[in-house]
């Protein structure tokens, strides 16, 4: 099965390079590849997720190539085309899976040249499973950076912009400041992985290899900063998140579904595989930070959520919210705590990517994101509704849903790390969460109902299916944890540095 | 003294083709002006085949001209770009330029000039094959006659030129004071011996060379003709001159510093840093206000010289790689310089136009050439699938291996500097509204060769070792002594 891991980069590439020749007029021609694509990617998370086996905890699926060896200062093998899942890849490749095939459903009706949308969307696909599975710093970076540079276009070509009344928050801006934002912590990571090469003087750019090496704790110290803001940036760190709001409500359901429910995993991934697996000493040292930057970002992420009317930048803001929890849970450097983390990035992922497909479900047929506008809508639209109550519900951390599972272990972690404050703030974050959350259900879904939307219909039969498979996977994961933390554990407990 | 003159015919095929093709458009008036163009493809061609009879071959000419990989190398290099100039200038001159006979006679001596900097073994060689090449770019950038700008570019680059030249030369006129020697192996083996007496003699000649060469590859503080050349000259000699000019500049810079001066490395290094850093910097931060595409491209064109001075920096005895690094990013650089400039001089054939802001729509008019200049200018950016991703990373590691650590970091910050303003052409030509919603003719001879390019930008970019390879047989045969055998010792 080792090509398995290949092929989830293969398939997208292969997709983006076929849906070129095909002529932009056969726009259904086009809509089912990318659903062929989005169905075979997901299968195929399915079988690496299901087939990875959890017994050590260590690589699978590996796969090595030579790329570019022969240069003296690259050491003996060079640069090598490396791919593995571990235990904490594997629920992300599945998570990748799930989000991409329901996106497709949800990109259904874009019209204006949807052959370019889904070759972009595609190429980014690629990118994402591509940071997953590389082994080999230079290829994770490779598709770090691939996976944020179609951003830009997908946004700033399908995305929507945002008139506040005093100003307009254009989708171009949107576009332009997600991705100067996700490119400058870049150049952090890309600094601190050649320091780290030199430092390391493996000769290899190779995860394993740089991992076998003590690094020096002064050296630790200085360049674990680089990982952490670097990656950072790109999972919501706060005070760095500005960009997540504004480029995720500018940007096309599909977009926001993948950004928020993947891209944002790819910072927190890496911070665990990169930062935290090569410098556990910096890691320790740099821990109460983050923690605080954490907790910071889930408390702030939760009072702006409280304060937008859009729907959309209230959903934006609870992912800055919630990757507050993500980071909160590396920093407990406890096994269970970081166990947590990766469970609330799937979680996260599965919700957020709901809450947004949802939100362009309505914006579609109403052209509006103002909750307070709305009313009542759960009598022409039950199932809408009853889908953002599941959302939301396993945002708010009911017991039986995702998102429950998740802050548990982080909240626990922390307490065990004996940052007490910080899990008291987490829990009153979670409490403010559950304000906005029946806040919004009660504007926008009950309550007496407003006949300016009469007209509203309940969504496609396509965006019913894509929100059910993440519907699906939120009740999974909150009724039968085990899959997930069985795989997560067993990688976690090898990592070093955890206590 | 080894007197082959048979050695020498690449360049024969290119000097013979040139007054050819004089004489052809003198007495020939009637042909097409743009199979001009082709016909002079066509010799850059084949001298460019014709060097590849010397494939790992390393003999030389009266020990003036060598003969050796890093020659073909360059031969078939600026070959190349004699070719794609050539068949990008075709329709822009019939157009719109007088006397196209010279001036595609004057495309072919610069690759003339362009290869001896390579193939040089000795100072006054290089000297003069750097002065062929230079005036050869000085007529053609001021070629477009009636045009003000044109004329005042190229008055700006031949007076600033003749003034880099004399620097050039005064340099060179120390180190010969010196080392009694012309010959690059020969001033190698001075300065690897007791040179005390002399540091101060030899630092100036080495500060007053570094700014003759500074001044030919447009290295901060020497930059200033640049931007007024660039738009004044004509598209195609642009393009022309943002590739070979700094290529062939490279390849001198380099074969000089690796073969002559890699004695005094500690003299030099931090000196070529600090200029790289200021080039990278000043290059960057100014194209950002820039909104002409010519002058885009020759800002960005900057920065670019500012990381290709890095791998000369990380010059060292054992980091000899750094050379193959720096000949691989030139190399990935002027294929996506060429591709960005082929796609502005189709759009100025459509348009005459090239402000950036001209760009609007471009996405709805010629998808092919939007996404065409997307990709190049993405390549220039560094970002991955394209050329620019891996050459500069390998660049970048080539220099930290030599505890140049501040300096990769403000490579990679200034590389992301350069992401924002290559998005705004991007942005122009997707998001902006076309004056008028037509398709614009299809030129599928420009088209060809811009697809040639990309094909380029995408096989360095997923696969360097090809490529990578090729430099580095190359780049082997520029170190001497004790150095050539660390090199050669190097391979697998």
């Amino acid at each position: 099965m080792d090509w398995a891991v290949f092929a989830t980069i293969a398939v997208p590439a292969g997709t983006a390079g076929l849906l070129m020749a095909i002529p932009s007029r056969h726009r259904d021609v086009v809509r089912y590849v990318a659903l062929m694509s989005g169905s075979s990617l997901f299968i195929l998370s399915l079988i690496i997720f299901g087939k990875y086996q959890f017994d050590d905890g260590g690589y699978a699926f590996e796969l090595q190539l030579d790329w570019l060896g022969n240069v003296a200062f690259l050491g003996e093998k060079g640069i090598t085309y490396h791919l593995a899942v571990d235990g904490i890849a594997a629920p992300l490749v599945l998570l990748t899976g799930i989000v991409i095939f329901a996106g497709v459903f949800m990109s259904w009706n874009i019209e204006y040249r949807n052959k370019d949308f889904f070759i972009l969307l595609f190429l980014m696909v690629g990118g994402v499973y591509g940071v997953f599975e590389s082994v080999d710093l230079f290829f994770l970076f490779f598709f770090y950076e691939l996976a944020v540079l179609p951003m830009y276009l997908l946004i700033a070509v399908w995305g929507s912009s945002t008139d506040f009344g005093t100003f307009v928050r254009t989708k171009e801006y949107g576009a332009m400041k997600l991705v100067l934002y996700l490119v400058a912590g870049s150049v952090l990571i890309f600094i601190a992985i050649f320091a780290t090469f030199v430092e390391a003087g493996q000769g290899s750019f190779d995860l394993p290899v740089l991992g076998s090496v003590t690094y020096g704790e002064n050296f630790q110290k200085t360049f674990f900063p680089f990982f952490m803001l670097g990656f950072g940036v790109l999972a919501g760190l706060w005070p760095f998140h500005t960009w997540s709001p504004d480029g995720h409500v500018a940007a096309p359901t599909a977009v926001s579904m993948l950004h928020a429910g993947v891209l944002m995993k790819l910072g927190a991934f890496g911070i665990l595989r990169v930062g935290m697996s090569l410098f556990p000493e910096g890691a320790a040292f740099w821990a109460p930070v983050l923690m605080t930057l954490g907790v910071t970002g889930a408390l702030y992420g939760a009072i702006s959520a409280m304060a937008q009317r859009d729907l959309k930048y209230m959903v934006g803001y609870s992912s800055v919210s919630h990757m507050g929890y993500v980071l909160m849970g590396l920093a407990t450097m406890n096994e269970i705590g970081i166990n947590g983390a990766v469970l609330q990035m799937f979680a996260h992922g599965v919700m957020t990517a709901l809450m947004f497909a949802m939100v362009g479900a309505i914006y579609d047929q109403a052209h509006a994101r103002d909750m307070t506008i709305f009313g009542g809508l759960s009598r022409n639209m039950p199932r809408h509704a009853s889908y953002w109550a599941v959302a939301g519900l396993s945002s708010l951390g009911l017991p039986g849903l995702a998102g429950f599972v998740a802050e548990f272990h982080i909240f626990v972690g922390t307490f065990q790390a004996d940052y007490i404050w910080a899990g008291a703030l987490g829990i009153l974050a979670a409490a403010i969460t559950a304000t906005y959350i029946l806040r919004m259900l009660a504007f926008a879904f009950f309550g007496p109902f407003n006949e300016r939307w009469a007209s509203l219909k309940e969504m496609r039969i396509g965006e019913q299916f894509g929100g059910a498979v993440l519907i699906f996977f939120i009740a999974f994961m909150g009724m039968w944890p085990m899959p997930f933390v069985d795989r997560i554990a067993a990688t976690v407990s090898r990592l070093p540095g955890i206590t | 003294m080894n007197l082959d003159w048979s050695l020498l015919a690449p360049e024969y095929v290119l000097a013979g083709w040139a007054a050819m093709l004089v004489s052809v458009d003198l007495f020939w008036g009637r042909l097409r002006k743009d199979w001009l163009g082709y016909l002079a493809a066509a010799g850059a061609l084949a001298s460019t085949l014709t060097s590849l009879i010397w494939l790992n071959d390393d003999t030389n000419f009266a020990n003036l001209i060598e003969v050796n990989n890093y020659t073909t190398f360059f031969r078939v290099f600026f070959g190349l770009i004699g070719v794609f100039a050539c068949v990008a200038s075709a329709r822009f001159v019939k157009d719109r330029l007088l006397h196209p006979g010279e001036y595609y006679a004057l495309i072919l001596l610069t690759v003339i000039g362009g290869s001896y900097m390579a193939a040089a073994r000795e100072l006054l060689t290089a000297y003069i094959s750097l002065e062929l090449l230079s005036f050869s770019l000085y007529v053609l950038t001021s070629y477009a006659k009636f045009d003000l700008r044109s004329n005042e570019g190229g008055l700006k680059y031949m007076l600033l030129g003749a003034f880099s030249s004399a620097i050039f030369l005064f340099g060179m006129s120390l180190i010969y004071g010196v080392t009694r020697t012309t010959q690059f192996e020969g001033i190698h083996e001075v300065l690897t011996g007791d040179t005390s007496g002399f540091e101060l003699t030899l630092f100036l000649g080495l500060v007053l060379i570094i700014a003759g060469l500074g001044f030919k590859v447009a290295a901060v503080p020497f930059h200033m003709w640049t931007p007024d050349a660039y738009e004044g000259a004509p598209l195609p000699v642009t393009a022309l001159i943002s590739a070979i000019s700094k290529a062939g500049g490279f390849a001198l810079f380099l074969k000089l510093f690796a073969m002559a001066f890699l004695p005094l490395v500690d003299d030099w290094r931090l000196f070529l840093a600090g200029l790289s850093a200021a080039t990278m910097l000043l290059g960057n931060l100014v194209a950002i206000q820039q909104h002409n595409i010519k002058r885009l491209l020759a800002y960005s064109s900057i920065g670019q010289v500012g990381y290709l001075l890095m791998g000369i920096a990380a010059l060292s005895a054992d980091n000899a790689d750094a050379a193959s690094a720096l000949v691989l990013h030139l190399a990935g650089y002027v294929i996506s310089n060429l591709a960005a400039f082929v796609c502005a001089i189709i759009y100025f054939n459509w348009t005459e136009k090239d402000e950036i802001a001209d760009y609007d729509g471009l996405a709805e008019r010629a998808p092919f050439l939007a996404l065409a200049l997307s990709i190049s200018l993405f390549s220039l950016a560094g970002m991955p699938l394209f050329a620019g991703f891996v050459t500069k990373f390998i660049l970048f590691q080539a220099a930290v291996e030599e505890d140049l650590l501040w300096l990769a970091s403000i490579a990679v910050f200034t590389s992301f500097v350069s992401l924002y303003y290559y998005l705004v052409v991007v942005k122009h030509m997707y998001l902006g509204e076309p004056e008028e919603p037509t398709r614009f003719p299809t030129p599928w001879v420009e088209y060809a060769a811009l697809a040639v390019l990309l094909i380029g930008v995408f096989l360095v970019g997923l696969g360097p070792q090809p490529l990578f390879n090729a430099v580095q047989d190359s780049t082997a045969f520029i170190f001497t002594g004790a150095e050539a055998a660390a090199t050669v010792g190097a391979g697998p």
